[in-house]
């Protein structure tokens, strides 16, 4: 592409793609989110150049809440390389021209499919959700009048008809993401599906957005939000992960993925945020496989 | 067993004597419509505590339309419902807030449906279902919840072994009473049952009375039951309402109604059961 048709092309697009009336009309959402830690609510979601599910959701707000000093990272189950992450890295590199990095510490603005860098995250920060269901209810209650009602009206005894179920079932609440919490003593929120091992860090001094693009929700978490993960007095809360240090960088206390390596059933177990490994490795630690080629 | 004797014989007594004379639900002048056609008009009763009251009526008489208003499913176009709350006494439950009403029907009040699987969660286990309305209410400790769900399969006559199953699992029958134990254990004062017999083959329905009356009589229960099956309310019910064309035509003692029937209706209704 010549110099001529880029610009052409970025004339073309408002700043990052959407129009100002909707980006108005997304941070009206966003407000009234932040304003009601936990609720849900409906905003007009527009047609993205991506399918449902992808993450039209995250994209919407992200491309509300940035600015043209914003830097940017996007992370698909902790990964800055995979095609999710990349193509809407990219999207917003054309559209909205803003910095981009992998590195969390650096973003300003990051939004993430199905995890929370394991970096603890600053006060300057903002942290975008892509949310395919956003109602905590949805499996057990089909109606969304009765779910909204039952939000309205606080009645979330359903919520652990669930856990009761896993635990008749498996011995141990085997949810192990899209673990709903309770927000503030009030609403009961789905994180989206991030694994639980996320959940304690939900409380933490970064804004939290949560896109749902098919769905049409919006909801949030403002700074330092209590955030409780349900559970039963006898069965507590217990945020899992593999028993295992990373193979390639040596850490403990990062969630870990389980790669399996051939068809002989070889396995290792890495960090599921590349940025938060390849930073460790950097630095010099390394686990039982990493030597670095 | 003397001294339950005795409660309801002295319940009865206070009653007689006038002491704290009190019913348990107070219905005035309650009317529904739907458009022109009348769903039911202008009923009026009082049910004491205790007391089991029948409703009985041809299909399309209105006693569903009444039992739905009574329990806040439809809201009734003119009439009060008063109910007698453990915390603010006689309460108004058409006007009072929604959630207040509803709060009424997990803890006080309880509806058992016709079809069992209008009243149970069929995906979810047979534990789940009696313990729903225990969750609800707060309680959180796995233990103690399975412990008094399976203490409710036990009282209607569900193995303990079944307690992890569907009820897509179960039987018609079984269906009923895991319908009953889940709606039951929270200790509710006033049942609403709308056919709880019906569809169900005869020895079943027998067992099923059985059973409804042991737990009505050992609870203390008060109980409106909607049915168009004269032999549910024989056994079940102290006092009898029949319903034609939404409006009620005769109300009395069970055994005075049925067998001494006054309006014409009742008259051709007690006639049309087959004696065997």
């Amino acid at each position: 592409m010549t110099t001529q048709t880029a610009e052409a092309t970025q004339s073309a697009y408002n700043f990052a793609y959407l129009d100002e009336q909707t980006k108005r009309m997304i941070r009206r959402a966003i407000l009234k989110g932040l304003a009601v830690p936990g609720y849900q609510v409906p905003f007009a979601s527009r047609e993205m150049p991506m399918p449902y599910g992808w993450g039209t959701g995250g994209v919407q707000v992200s491309a509300a809440t940035l600015t043209p000093e914003d830097c940017f990272k996007v992370i698909d189950q902790g990964a800055d390389d995979t095609t999710n992450a990349v193509s809407i890295r990219k999207f917003f590199e054309r559209t909205a021209q803003v910095e981009t990095t992998t590195h969390t510490a650096e973003a300003t603005v990051i939004q993430t499919r199905h995890r929370i860098p394991e970096e603890p995250l600053r006060e300057d920060q903002v942290l975008v959700y892509q949310v395919p269901i956003p109602e905590p209810l949805r499996f057990l209650e089909p109606s969304e009048v009765e779910t909204r009602k039952m939000h309205a009206l606080e009645e979330y005894g359903l919520m652990h008809v669930k856990l009761y179920e896993d635990i008749a079932r498996h011995g141990a609440i085997s949810t192990a993401y899209a673990y709903p919490v309770k927000v503030e003593g009030r609403y009961v929120m789905d994180p989206s599906p991030i694994p639980k091992f996320d959940n304690p860090k939900l409380e933490m001094a970064a804004i939290q957005l949560f896109g749902a693009g098919r769905e049409q929700r919006i909801y949030a978490l403002p700074p330092y939000t209590q955030v409780v993960s349900l559970d039963f007095e006898d069965h507590p809360f217990d945020p899992s992960k593999a028993e295992h240090p990373c193979d390639l960088c040596g850490a403990e206390d990062s969630y870990l993925d389980e790669v399996i390596t051939d068809d002989a059933g070889s396995r290792m177990f890495v960090c599921s945020d590349t940025d938060y490994c390849l930073a460790r490795r950097d630095a010099g630690h390394e686990g039982a496989q990493g030597a670095r080629g | 067993m003397s001294g339950k004797v005795f409660a309801e014989f002295s319940q009865d007594f206070s009653k007689n004597l006038g002491g704290t004379p009190q019913p348990l639900l107070q219905v005035e002048g309650l009317s529904k419509f739907y458009g022109a056609r009348r769903g039911c008009a202008d009923v009026s009763f009082d049910l004491w505590p205790g007391e089991v009251m029948g409703i009985v009526g041809e299909s399309g008489s209105g006693k569903t339309t009444l039992l739905n208003c009574l329990a806040g499913h439809l809201a009734p176009d003119t009439g009060r419902v008063l109910f007698d709350t453990r915390a603010n006494g006689m309460q108004d439950t058409v006007t009072m807030s929604e959630p207040e009403r509803r709060m009424l029907g997990r803890t006080d009040w309880a509806f058992v449906h016709q079809h069992a699987s209008d009243g149970l969660r069929m995906n979810v286990s047979a534990g789940g279902n009696v313990g729903e309305r225990l969750m609800a209410v707060g309680a959180r400790n796995y233990g103690d919840i399975r412990e008094r769900a399976i203490d409710w399969l036990g009282r209607v006559e569900i193995a303990a072994e079944r307690i992890d199953d569907r009820p897509t699992a179960f039987s018609g029958g079984m269906r009923q009473r895991l319908q009953i134990a889940r709606n039951l254990v929270t200790g509710p004062r006033l049942v609403f049952m709308d056919e709880p017999t019906g569809g169900l083959d005869v020895s079943v329905q027998a067992r099923l009375l059985d059973l409804l009356r042991g737990l009505v009589r050992e609870m203390g229960l008060s109980a409106i039951i909607v049915t168009h099956d004269l032999a549910v309310v024989r056994l079940l019910a102290d006092r009898l309402m029949v319903m034609k064309d939404g409006q009620v035509v005769e109300t009395g003692l069970t055994d005075q109604v049925l067998d001494d029937p006054q309006h014409g209706y009742t008259q051709l209704l007690v006639s049309s059961v087959l004696q065997v």
